[in-house]
């Protein structure tokens, strides 16, 4: 019988320590800070004084009841309500330091680093790589050699190549739903953007397609900080790593997810999330 | 701020099957109680009856356990409870694994009760043994109660008596270490007594276990493995 006393497997100590496993804001990377962000829609106040910082490459979810502000608050990030009727947006967004509403910024150019995916899913009314190389196109790029390799580069980022390609130049309206929404997810990832803002990206989806988005939505985020509004909590908890909650305007509470959705710290956020009335 | 507040969803029926899980779970608590009580009452006064009842009556416990697992794994799935009311849910889970086994600890002292009054053995250490199971009994009780009234002070002053009954249990070894040195044929019987001693101690750990839970129920704090002091600090907050 062997005397030495040598364990029989290596035990990793470090695996049993207690591990603390929540996210901490504060030493995260910087990508968009909110300074003192007022947003008014003709005399309504859409936003009041909202504060708050959106960790490079992670996943931010904002939740809220309808008519929160979290819609609003998501476009300001690439400038959307610019062409809303009426609206008047005090303070600041900063973008790697950088004020997005400073007069010289180029808007344009600022879509190029913060894409969106709406709701709907919107594909042109065009082929599926025509679709794909869209946004490279009117940047006036059009060597085959290169959009065929972005094009494939961004359907595969999105998932979406296994299923497409034997038909790239099919009609893109002919993909189902949940299809056209990766499509578009493709499109806004071709031009390479920094930020990616989706606005309820699978409300529209059957359950498995809303998996696929998910299950893109934590391989997208390698890459992007990714920016998502969504009314499904469930999905905040499952995809997100800091979750916002807000409310009639106010950024109630915002923290790692973990601690939103096992122990937040405000009564509003408490009764929201475990459907409670106020 | 009071954070646990079971009513007031939206759905009346989740507010129903929150507050039912509850019920049940400090109904399966009063239960273990009375096996305990039952069981310390055979113990003292000898009576084999009662003992006998107490150990055939452990399947009931058992039987609650698994019912109110169910229940809770049910709401798991359909309801995804979150934030206080799946702490709720997780805290249930693991106070009726601790009253499962204490409710095994009280049977274990009825059967010793059965062999010490069998054996016809004197009964010299029985007042401290008696001392013991009150002092654990009441502890058990405590519990229960603060759980119901969700009295994280409570929970902490629970936590602290513990200390008194290893105190206690340890007294009580050494004391019996003292009868079987001085006269080997009292050896049989002093184990018979240490091991029903043994199972009440283990009932003050479970009860201080479910004292955790409770806390980390009202505060949202996993106060295991911490320090009494450490445990105060989060119960306070």
């Amino acid at each position: 019988m062997n005397q030495t006393s040598t364990p029989t497997h290596a035990i990793d100590l470090s695996a049993i320590e207690r591990e603390r496993r929540h996210r901490d804001l504060a030493a995260e990377d910087v990508c968009l800070e909110v300074k003192n962000l007022d947003l008014y829609y003709g005399s309504k106040q859409a936003l009041k004084c909202i504060n708050m910082i959106i960790p490079r490459r992670r996943v931010s979810a904002f939740i809220g009841p309808s008519g929160c502000g979290k819609s609003t608050l998501l476009r300001c990030f690439n400038r959307m309500n610019d062409l809303v009727d009426g609206v008047r947006i005090d303070g600041a967004i900063e973008l790697d330091g950088v004020n997005i509403y400073d007069r010289q910024v180029n808007v344009s150019s600022l879509r190029r680093r913060v894409g969106m995916v709406f709701q709907k899913p919107n594909p042109f009314p065009k082929s599926i790589y025509e679709n794909v190389a869209y946004g490279l196109r009117i940047q006036g790029i059009n060597s085959r050699r290169t959009l065929d390799e972005v094009v494939e580069k961004a359907l595969r980022g999105a998932a979406l190549w296994d299923e497409v390609k034997d038909r790239l130049h099919d009609n893109a309206l002919g993909l189902s739903g949940g299809q056209q929404q990766r499509l578009v997810i493709a499109r806004a990832i071709a031009i390479e953007p920094e930020v990616l803002l989706l606005d309820e990206p699978a409300s529209a989806l059957d359950p498995i397609s809303t998996l696929k988005i998910e299950e893109l939505i934590y391989e997208l985020k390698d890459r992007y900080t990714i920016v998502i509004v969504t009314h499904n909590m469930q999905q905040a908890a499952r995809v997100s790593d800091y979750t916002a909650f807000m409310y009639m305007g106010e950024l109630v509470e915002y923290a790692d997810t973990d601690t939103i959705f096992t122990n937040p710290r405000q009564k509003r956020t408490e009764d929201y999330i475990t459907g409670r009335y106020g | 701020m009071e954070k646990v507040h079971i009513g007031h969803h939206i759905s009346q029926q989740f507010n129903e099957e929150l507050e039912d899980i509850r019920t049940r779970m400090l109904a399966m608590g009063g239960l273990v109680e009375q096996q305990l009580a039952d069981a310390l009452k055979a113990l003292t006064e000898g009576d084999t009856e009662l003992a006998e009842r107490v150990i055939t009556g452990d399947y009931r416990v058992n039987a609650m356990e698994v019912s109110i697992d169910e229940e809770c794994n049910r709401v798991l799935a359909r309801r995804q409870p979150a934030a206080s009311d799946l702490r709720l849910i997780v805290a249930v889970i693991k106070t009726i694994t601790d009253l499962e086994r204490i409710g095994d600890q009280a049977e274990r002292v009825a059967r010793m009760s059965l062999r010490l009054t069998r054996s016809n053995a004197d009964r010299r250490p029985y007042s401290s043994l008696r001392n013991l199971g009150e002092r654990v009994r009441q502890q058990l009780h405590d519990t229960l109660d603060a759980y119901a009234r969700m009295d994280t002070e409570a929970a902490v002053q629970i936590a602290r008596a513990d200390l008194q009954i290893d105190r206690d249990y340890d007294a009580l070894s050494r004391e019996l270490i003292t009868f079987m040195m001085e006269d080997p044929r009292t050896i049989t019987w002093a184990l018979d007594v240490m091991w029903s001693a043994r199972a009440l101690e283990r009932i003050g750990d479970h009860a201080r276990n479910i004292c955790e839970y409770l806390i980390y129920l009202v505060k949202g704090k996993d106060v295991r493995h911490v320090s009494l002091e450490q445990m105060e600090a989060e119960a306070r907050k």
